[in-house]
């Protein structure tokens, strides 16, 4: 006979104020093998862990059904704590009766009638279980960082500092990404370059890091400690380890093509080095602008080379590689505002540029050399507009949420205007100033006092006159139309996830939310770990954030990475399928489903009616399965179990609440 | 003195006007970009983003009396580029219908070109231009109004004295008469 | 199939004379099947809608009852923006609430389906077989015009009732515009709204509307102005004058019925086109812009019988109007 205690929590008001707890534990003492009931304000806390351990000595307990929160929550807080009794961490079941109950019902009577089924199932569910140990694994001591911006670029060196291998793998051909784009970093205005690219170099030079440019995570599988992951290297058609980086050919090279880097302002040439600082500096030929490439012409960046680096016919790669750890860092995009609003010219006026084509155009090594000059007439502009939430914070237009960084970028900009163009006026429209940072309040505060004037609304419209853009807004203070004559305007758009953030969030099997930014496994307290053990996240992958926040998270998710190393083995979660030889037919449905690669058919002596036979039967890896339970479901003789989760288990549960 | 928010009459108007025009008030975080749009809010003196405000506030007196409601020319630039798709402009034609059926009128001349306006329709079926024109500038005063147009429209045939007038016109006065009733759509 | 039941609208009947003019012509080029509603009533118009939403959507419901009666099966095309939009907002209504077209039904005492489409001529004349047969008729060239296309706003506003994609840059009538051979311009004023009865009832307020339409096109480099629409074509083409007189200005930018230019490169006369009963002279422009097309043709027509005599003259395009 087993012998049961049921612990009912209030969780503050959160289930007793919907669900009376008194009652279901009444209830509960009433459930077969239940010797003991009770409820309490908090299980979780210290006086309710205490409380547990007494009733487990006391009543001489062997197994406990805890209602309370998700198992998500407090499954392993509670595991922990039977650690130090005589039952095995095992012997527990959680029933939901605050999300799956209390949060969604209101009324009491119906809620309390459904967390008894709840509890009543949890304890049919315990009286089956059996105790179990967990395993031990090898961990690969090597982390694979995907994105090589500044959040990559942090992460990477602060796991390579702790004296483990690591590969940052990055689409574009150099790393860096947008920060080293920047011009001036708010609030202290460093130059961006300056202070990211000896990060870029150090990266480079890091005796434990791999530098992957060009390159794509392909196919993931695996699990934590030991991820197996396909990268693509796309075509350079320059060898690396040949390539100098004298740049010859890219000053004879006769196609020019639009510049990623100087975010269209300026031109490079198809075979090219995106940036002065790039990291590796070598260049890579642009298949879709080379004419060698295209059209079999040309062919000048080989005969100039001096070092026959050039190789038209270079392809792409796969290479596969065991990792321990992985960190998704692949950064954002700006929204494609020209698409949004057309009432703002929808991209035809050159004067209407976004914040980040502005940081190229302040920028000393940008397309005007650091001269603020319109695009269209290359003059100095007098009036300047800046508008704030181009795409935030609008959810018929763009996106409803606010892109956290704008707010202070428009008032360096601001800023950066009035102190480069004499007799300038700088007219700011926003809706709110967010100005939570460090130091941000009084940038935001110098900025006005610079002169900027800002103007509460939103622009509604954008046209030109003559050589003038006419920007219409509300002065919604003075409660009146306005219009200025502005002579450049500025969008403060907004970020974006990375493109192909859906799709590489599928390969890992994270999640991400309704915008595709990826999900974080606890907004407050896991915020650098996703929801699969192993792979974490850091910077604007995960949300819009500036750089000190970006730099913040790449440096915990390191740390998150280096924990992880620091153990030779892990322990794995005894929740495990197990196959019964004697009756598997061997048909093999349960291999070809498993996700992970962890079972295989192996030859099996067993007995049938007394005769001794060999057959075939299926086997889980128990160190490669993670207890998903496909191969449970699909299993049409009904052998394989999932150990915690059998089929007479889960046939208790329905019994229990159906007969 | 001072404006006292907390009043319950005002509100349950401001709901029910809402809740006609399928709108939710509440999402409107006042950004203004319908007055920045308007093409007559230089002549408004309640902004569409006031109204808004008025109605989430409940305070409907100040709607009623603006002129704002009559001059808008429901071109729908507003509701067409709300960040909240708020149909602005149906809004302030719910608040123009309730305003008059309070006996509100904030711009009598529009009020007097609709009127006379409804009233040909009654009396002949189909809009008469030039009755409609004589009328009002008769009625508004404003005698000579366009008046320096109307030899050269009728010169070149533009506009000709003779009437046009729907035949079932038992069927028009019933539909004037029905609809007069009141209450809005459901 | 080019048959449609058509409901005209007051203003065809009087202030709209050169609209309803040259849409006869195109019509009858092209062979367009016009059925008229029946005994129609006004739509109701901004009165209405500005007074009672029952009387709004009721006036408008009793047309398309009798066009369901008259003409079955057929779509109602219209020409005036004000009507198609409160056509469309009837359909709108009916087809979205059975409780409100059972409700139309009681008013109007007809039976209300709701089921024509409600087209206006722009969408008329972007329907790929009309415009295939415009295409056809073209026998003169507008080369040369550089038009800016003024849709206002009831043709582009609300989305959920015109269906336009692009409420800020719609293109509709570009396209139609672009078979004479005139060129459009890009503008930033195509949807701004002309202030429509507010002309009459609020002057003062309104008038800033047209100055500023004037002014963007202008701006742009047009020639010339091209509405859809009976009331935006009189604010914009009668008050061009005045507006001149008060804002010191000298716009100089004729304003047409799309289906006027249509016309006239379909060959139609002044007297066909309506071209001459403008308000604001137009004749002119578009009499300089055919002869330069014409005597380009000419000379390009001599400088080819001059390299090869014994090839066809081109098409003589000044006898295409008969």
């Amino acid at each position: 006979m087993a012998r049961i205690g049921v612990f009912i929590c209030h969780c503050g008001t959160n289930i007793a104020s919907v669900v009376d707890v008194e009652k279901v534990a009444k209830a509960a003492m009433q459930m077969p093998d239940v010797v003991f009931a009770t409820d309490y304000k908090y299980m979780c806390s210290e006086p309710g862990q205490a409380m547990i351990k007494e009733a487990i000595i006391e009543q001489k307990l062997d197994r406990i059904v805890i209602a309370s929160c998700s198992p998500r929550m407090h499954e392993l807080t509670f595991r922990k704590m039977l650690k130090g009794t005589t039952i095995n961490p095992y012997m527990l079941e959680i029933a939901n009766i605050r999300e799956q109950c209390a949060w969604v019902h209101t009324d009491r009577e119906k809620a309390t009638a459904k967390a008894i089924g709840l509890v009543q199932m949890a304890v049919a569910k315990v009286a089956k279980n059996k105790p179990l140990s967990a395993g031990t694994i090898p961990i690969t001591k090597k982390a694979l960082v995907i994105g090589g911006g500044i959040a990559g670029i942090q992460a990477a060196l602060d796991i390579a500092d702790c004296g483990y291998d690591v590969t940052i793998v990055e689409k574009e051909p150099s790393i860096g990404g947008h920060m080293v784009m920047l011009d001036k970093t708010f609030p202290t205005m460093d130059c961006s370059a300056c202070i990211s690219t000896p990060k870029m170099v150090e990266a480079n030079a890091h005796p434990n890091i791999t530098l992957k440019t060009s390159c794509e995570v392909e196919k993931v599988s695996g699990y934590v400690g030991n991820f197996e992951v396909t990268i693509k290297e796309k075509a350079k058609y320059v060898n690396h380890d040949l390539c100098t980086g004298c740049g010859l050919c890219q000053t004879k090279c006769p196609t020019k093509v639009t510049s990623e880097f100087d975010q269209g302002m300026s031109k490079r040439s198809a075979i090219y080095i995106p940036f002065a600082q790039a990291v590796p500096s070598k260049p890579v030929i642009d298949a879709n602008a080379c004419l060698k490439l295209k059209d079999g012409k040309c062919g000048i960046c080989e005969k100039v080379c001096p070092i026959g680096a050039i190789n038209y016919q270079d392809e792409e790669r796969f290479t596969t590689e065991q990792f321990g750890a992985i960190i998704v860092a692949i950064g954002y995009e700006l929204v494609n505002w020209e698409e949004m609003y057309p009432e703002y010219g929808g991209g035809k006026y050159e004067d209407v540029i976004t914040g980040l084509q502005f940081e190229r155009l302040v920028n000393a090594s940008g397309p005007t050399e650091g001269h603020i000059l319109r695009p269209s007439n290359g003059k100095e502009p007098k009036d300047v507009v800046i508008i704030k939430c181009v795409g935030s914070r609008d959810p018929k237009k763009g996106k409803s949420y606010c892109s956290r960084a704008c707010c202070m970028a428009s008032a360096k900009h601001a800023h950066q205007i009035l102190d480069k163009i004499p007799n300038s006026r700088v007219y700011v429209f926003y809706m709110d100033v967010r100005t939570p940072g460090k130091g941000y309040e009084e940038f935001y505060d110098n900025t006005r006092k610079d002169g900027a004037q800002y103007i509460r609304g939103r622009v509604s419209k954008i046209y030109k006159e003559g050589s003038k853009l006419i920007v219409k807004g509300e002065d919604s203070l003075l409660a009146k139309p306005v219009t200025v004559e502005a002579d450049l305007v500025i969008l403060a758009t907004a970020m974006e996830p990375a493109s192909g953030a859906y799709e590489l969030a599928g390969k890992l099997g994270i999640a991400v939310d309704g915008d595709n930014w990826i999900t974080e496994a606890h907004p407050k307290l896991r915020p650098v770990e996703t929801q699969t053990n192993g792979i974490y996240l850091c910077g604007t992958c995960q949300g819009p954030k500036d750089i000190p926040d970006t730099v913040a998270q790449a440096s915990a998710a390191a740390v998150k990475v280096a924990a992880l190393f620091s153990h030779d083995e892990m322990e794995t979660s005894p929740m495990v399928s197990s196959v019964d030889p004697d009756k598997c037919s061997g048909c093999g449905f349960c291999v070809d489903l498993c996700p992970y690669k962890a079972i295989s058919l192996v030859e099996y002596a067993g007995r049938d009616n007394g005769r001794k036979v060999t057959k075939t039967v299926a086997k889980v890896n128990e160190g490669l399965c993670q207890g998903c339970g496909c191969c449970n479901a699909i299993c049409r003789t009904g052998c394989i179990d999932l150990k915690g989760f059998t089929n007479e288990q889960i046939l208790k549960e329905v019994d229990a609440l159906c007969l | 003195m001072d404006k006292i928010l907390n009043r319950e009459e005002g509100r349950l108007l401001a709901e029910r006007i809402a809740k006609e025009a399928g709108v939710n008030v509440r999402e409107c975080y006042q950004c203004g970009k319908c007055s920045a749009g308007c093409p007559m809010a230089d002549s408004f003196d309640l902004m569409p983003r006031q109204v808004i405000h008025c109605l989430q506030l409940g305070d409907m007196e100040e709607i009623f009396k603006s002129k704002s409601i009559w001059l808008c020319a429901s071109c729908h630039t507003c509701s067409e580029r709300c960040p909240h798709e708020i149909d602005v402009a149906t809004l302030m034609e719910k608040c123009r219908i309730e305003a008059q059926a309070k006996g509100y009128c904030g711009q009598e001349d529009v009020k007097l070109f609709n009127d006379i306006f409804t009233e040909t329709i009654r009396y002949f079926g189909k809009s008469q231009e030039v009755i409609l024109e004589g009328a009002y500038n008769v009625a508004s005063g404003h005698l000579v109004q366009d008046m320096e147009n109307v030899p050269k429209m009728l010169k070149k045939g533009i506009l000709r004295p003779e009437m046009n007038t729907v035949r079932d016109k038992d069927a028009i006065k019933k539909i004037m008469e029905k609809t007069e009733e009141g209450g809005a759509v459901k | 199939m080019m048959k449609y039941s058509y409901f005209p609208g007051c203003s065809m009947d009087s202030t709209a004379v050169t609209y309803k003019k040259s849409f006869e012509y195109v019509a009858d080029k092209i062979g367009l099947e016009l059925f008229e509603i029946p005994d129609w009533n006004c739509c109701g118009s901004t009165a209405a809608h500005t007074k009672n939403e029952k009387m709004a959507l009721a006036l408008p419901a009793r047309n398309i009852a009798l066009s369901e009666e008259a003409n079955p099966g057929l779509d109602i095309v219209t020409p005036c923006a004000a009507c198609y939009s409160r056509l469309a907002y009837s359909t709108y209504a009916a087809r979205n609430s059975e409780e409100t077209r059972k409700e139309i039904e009681d008013i109007i005492e007809m039976n209300f389906k709701a089921e024509p489409e409600i087209l206006n001529f722009l969408d008329l004349f972007s329907d790929p077989e009309v415009k295939e047969k415009c295409r056809e008729k073209m026998v003169r060239s507008l080369k040369g015009l550089k038009v800016a296309c003024y849709y206002g706003c009831l043709m582009s506003r609300p989305r959920k009732i015109t269906g336009e994609e692009n409420p800020e840059n719609p293109m509709k009538m570009d396209a139609i515009i672009e078979m004479t051979g005139a060129e459009t311009i890009e503008w930033d004023f195509k949807t701004e709204c002309c202030g429509a009865s507010h002309q009459v009832d609020a002057p003062k307020e309104a008038r800033p509307l047209i100055e500023k339409i004037f002014r963007n096109a202008a701006a742009n480099g047009a020639d010339a102005i091209v509405t859809a629409c009976p009331l935006c074509n009189m604010n914009l083409d009668m008050r061009e004058e005045e507006i001149n007189k008060l804002y010191s200005k000298k716009y100089n930018i004729p304003v047409f019925q799309f289906t006027e230019l249509l016309a006239v490169a379909m060959g139609a006369g002044a007297e066909q086109s309506g071209i001459h009963k403008h308000f604001f002279p137009a004749f002119d422009r578009i009499n300089e812009v055919i002869r330069a097309n014409w005597e380009e043709e000419k000379k390009k027509a001599k400088e080819e019988a001059k390299k090869n005599p014994l090839a066809d003259g081109p098409i003589v395009v000044g006898k295409a109007g008969k």
